[in-house]
């Protein structure tokens, strides 16, 4: 099932209908070469510091009823990215399609209809709500500054809305503090579907939750795609999470993407060593697998994004890197003409597991 | 107790009954911890898990004397270390063994150290604290040498540096280093890995390894990564609302778990191996610890408890399953029904030893 929307059609590039909705596995988002950096100041007048690639040349492509799931640690630039391709920061390079069209460099005011389709969810919605607003009134919000308050029902969409995240309609007079976490990123949620979009850029949105109540937003989000068709963009730092919610998978470092693919292709057939490292990294809850398991300790941090390595970002922590590695980047490249890209120049040696490291039986 | 066996056999180094923790707060008193007995024995690892306000991380603060004051307050219970009632000490005496018997590492790494000494200063500080007599030539030393066991690089340079020029990675294993330096008996490591990024979390763990291999130190994991603990611990107490709900080996949680709450954990984790086709939550809201409900603490988010009586009327006391594996539930014997059912709907073999032999109670309810 995952796998013909990975491969359905090609892309289209005569625009869709922006309001209308498309048949599940329509490409609704294709971003090509998306770079967004940002200068560093040094103190209060040198404007001139140094320059942070925060996202460097990101391909992206997303399809109705899917989901991409963009993981990788702290400061690899997966929430720009997210923040980037719904046009929230300025993009430095790259171009944005939104069903065909293209949005990368709209003003604020051509970008209005374009707001409407596209929403973004962050970890802790209570940060990005009014605390003196009832959660009615927040579900409200969107709507009335689009106009559509009063046409899309009013009050009974509010109503519509808490039902869809699986909250009573009494709740619409309480306030965002009186609610726990889980019930707040359904808030969250609401207020992001309001305005009825089809893309939903979800930027850690179960981080923040204990396991009993993550498990409750995660099936709604499944839940809400079937019904809804919604396409997500799914920011994680959690691999199994990812694993989980996501049909297509994009692993991120220092602002590059080193491997994309299904997850079965990037969890079972990794071809990229940061890949390897990170999910050796997760421990499994069987204590079975204890000592049956290959794990790969990275020796040392994450390179600083305002100077990052030459050739392969990766290079400065990969065991697999040689001189070729510090002088040529990888491209991110489709070995095997099944989708599953790679970006690393050794992949073939991967197999082979560095010394040091307890090996599966 | 005697029916909580040691894997070593020997007494237990620590040992906690009955432990009470309450907080004033504007909206009432928050029983954090409410009857809390666990035993930790001698160089073995009990992780201790529970979600966010379940007491796990109170009932270790209780213990040595650093619950939030003045709002928070132990109420009653003993906390037995090495025969020593570590509720009845002094601040003096616990200021003693905290830091030299009973080290610490807690979660957030960079709010940890002070900003404004040099990392070496506080290392060494924290090393003639507890030993008077040692100079300070040779407490930078012993500085360096427990640095380099944590995998500081090129601790001679790094020692001069100040926190804002470590990475949290970093920070967390010079916290690390201070809470092993004078190998002590008992370590508490509160979430030591849950801020930091997967391949940092991976080094960390390896220097908790190497440090719990090397001092021999009794632990206690505290954490709500079910990973975290099937990978390190030999021991398990899962916390539910101020209360152990389940305790016993790191197989008889995992493979054949007898509490509600502990399959309704395990059943809402996403797998990295992918095979649960859907997760199934835990219903309904954490509980409200002003006014946790009636009776079994968990009874309205019980997949188990169909309305009956007891369910909401009694505590459920932590009983024997079997030699070491302890449940506090009304009706664990069906249990093992509910992880089958649990089973066939995410296809994951929770609580494998269950399923190949359906234990007492499949067939009912």
């Amino acid at each position: 099932m995952t796998g013909d929307l990975a491969t359905m059609g090609p892309a289209s590039q005569v625009p869709l209908p922006l309001h209308e909705r498309s048949p599940k596995g329509t490409e609704i988002l294709r971003v090509r070469g998306l770079k967004k950096h940002f200068a560093m100041r040094l103190g209060l007048w040198e404007r001139h510091g140094d320059v942070v690639k925060a996202v460097d040349g990101v391909d992206l492509t997303i399809r109705s009823g899917e989901t991409l799931g963009l993981v990788g640690e702290s400061g690899c630039g997966k929430s720009t990215t997210g923040r980037t391709v719904v046009r929230l920061l300025e993009p430095t390079a790259g171009t944005i399609h939104f069903r065909g069209y293209d949005i990368t460099h709209l003003s604020r005011r051509e970008l209005r209809p374009f707001r409407r389709e596209m929403q973004v969810v962050f970890q802790d919605p209570q940060s990005s709500v009014n605390p003196r607003h009832t959660v009615g009134e927040i579900l409200a919000e969107p709507l009335k500054l689009h106009d559509v308050y009063e046409s899309s029902g009013g009050e009974k969409r509010v109503q519509e809305l808490l039902d869809l995240v699986g909250l009573s309609s009494n709740h619409a007079k309480r306030y965002p503090h009186e609610f726990s976490g889980g019930q707040r990123q359904r808030i969250g949620l609401a207020r992001a579907l309001a305005l009825r979009p089809q893309l939903l850029v979800l930027d850690e949105p179960v981080s923040a939750l204990d396991v009993s109540i993550q498990a409750q937003i995660i099936n709604l989000l499944e839940d809400l795609q079937d019904e809804l068709g919604l396409a997500y963009l799914f920011i994680a730092h959690d691999l199994s999470v990812v694993r989980h919610i996501a049909h297509r998978v994009a692993v991120m470092y220092l602002g590059h993407i080193m491997e994309t693919g299904t997850p079965e292709q990037v969890y079972r057939s990794t071809g990229h060593p940061y890949t390897k490292a990170l999910l050796s990294a997760v421990s499994i809850p069987d204590p079975s697998l204890r000592d049956a398991r290959e794990r790969i300790v990275l020796q040392g941090d994450v390179p600083n994004p305002a100077s990052p390595p030459s050739g392969c970002p990766f290079r400065t922590r990969c065991w697999l890197a040689d001189e070729r590695c510090a002088v040529e980047t990888p491209p991110l490249t489709d070995r095997l003409g099944d989708g599953h890209m790679t970006a690393c120049h050794y992949p073939e040696r991967l197999s082979p597991v560095p010394t040091g490291t307890p090996l599966a039986q | 107790m005697s029916d909580v066996p040691a894997l070593s056999g020997e007494a237990p180094l620590l040992s906690i009954r009955d432990l009470v923790t309450v907080f004033d707060t504007p909206e009432g008193i928050v029983r954090a911890v409410s009857g809390v007995s666990y035993d930790v024995h001698p160089g073995e690892v009990v992780g201790v898990v529970g979600e966010s306000g379940s007491g796990k991380s109170v009932t270790a603060m209780s213990l040595v004397g650093l619950v939030e004051q003045p709002a928070g307050r132990i109420v009653s219970g003993r906390a037995l270390f090495d025969g020593e009632d570590l509720l009845a000490a002094s601040p003096k005496r616990l200021r003693q063994l905290r830091g030299s018997q009973i080290g610490f590492v807690f979660q957030d790494p960079m709010t940890s150290l002070n900003p404004v000494l040099r990392v070496g200063t506080q290392v060494v500080e924290a090393i003639r604290l507890h030993d008077r007599k040692i100079s300070r030539r040779e407490a930078r030393d012993r500085a360096l040498e427990v640095l380099k066991l944590v995998g500081i690089p090129n601790p001679e340079k790094r020692i001069d540096q100040y926190p804002f020029q470590y990475s949290g990675g970093m920070v967390q294993r010079v916290m690390l280093a201070m809470a092993i330096v004078h190998r002590p008996r008992l370590l508490i490591a509160d979430e030591p890995t849950t801020a930091l990024d997967p391949t940092i979390q991976a080094q960390i763990l390896d220097v908790l390894r190497e440090a719990q291999r090397e001092t021999r130190a009794a632990t206690i994991l505290i954490t709500h990564d079910l990973g975290l603990v099937a990978e390190m611990c030999d021991r398990v107490v899962v916390m539910y609302a101020g209360r152990v709900v389940e305790s016993g080996g790191v197989d008889q949680i995992f493979h054949r778990p007898r509490h509600p709450y502990t399959v309704g954990l395990m059943a809402s984790l996403p797998r990295l191996d992918g095979r649960a086709e859907r997760l199934v939550p835990v219903p309904g809201q954490p509980p409200n610890l002003v006014q946790t409900p009636s009776g079994c603490a968990f009874h309205p988010r019980c997949a188990l408890r169909q309305e009956r009586l007891p369910c909401v009327e009694l505590v459920p006391p932590l009983a024997q399953i079997e030699p070491g594996h302890r449940s506090a539930c009304h009706f664990s014997d069906e249990v093992p029904t509910l992880v089958a059912a649990v089973a066939r709907e995410t296809g994951v073999a929770l609580g494998r030893d269950l399923l190949v032999e359906p234990a007492v109670g499949e067939g009912e309810a």
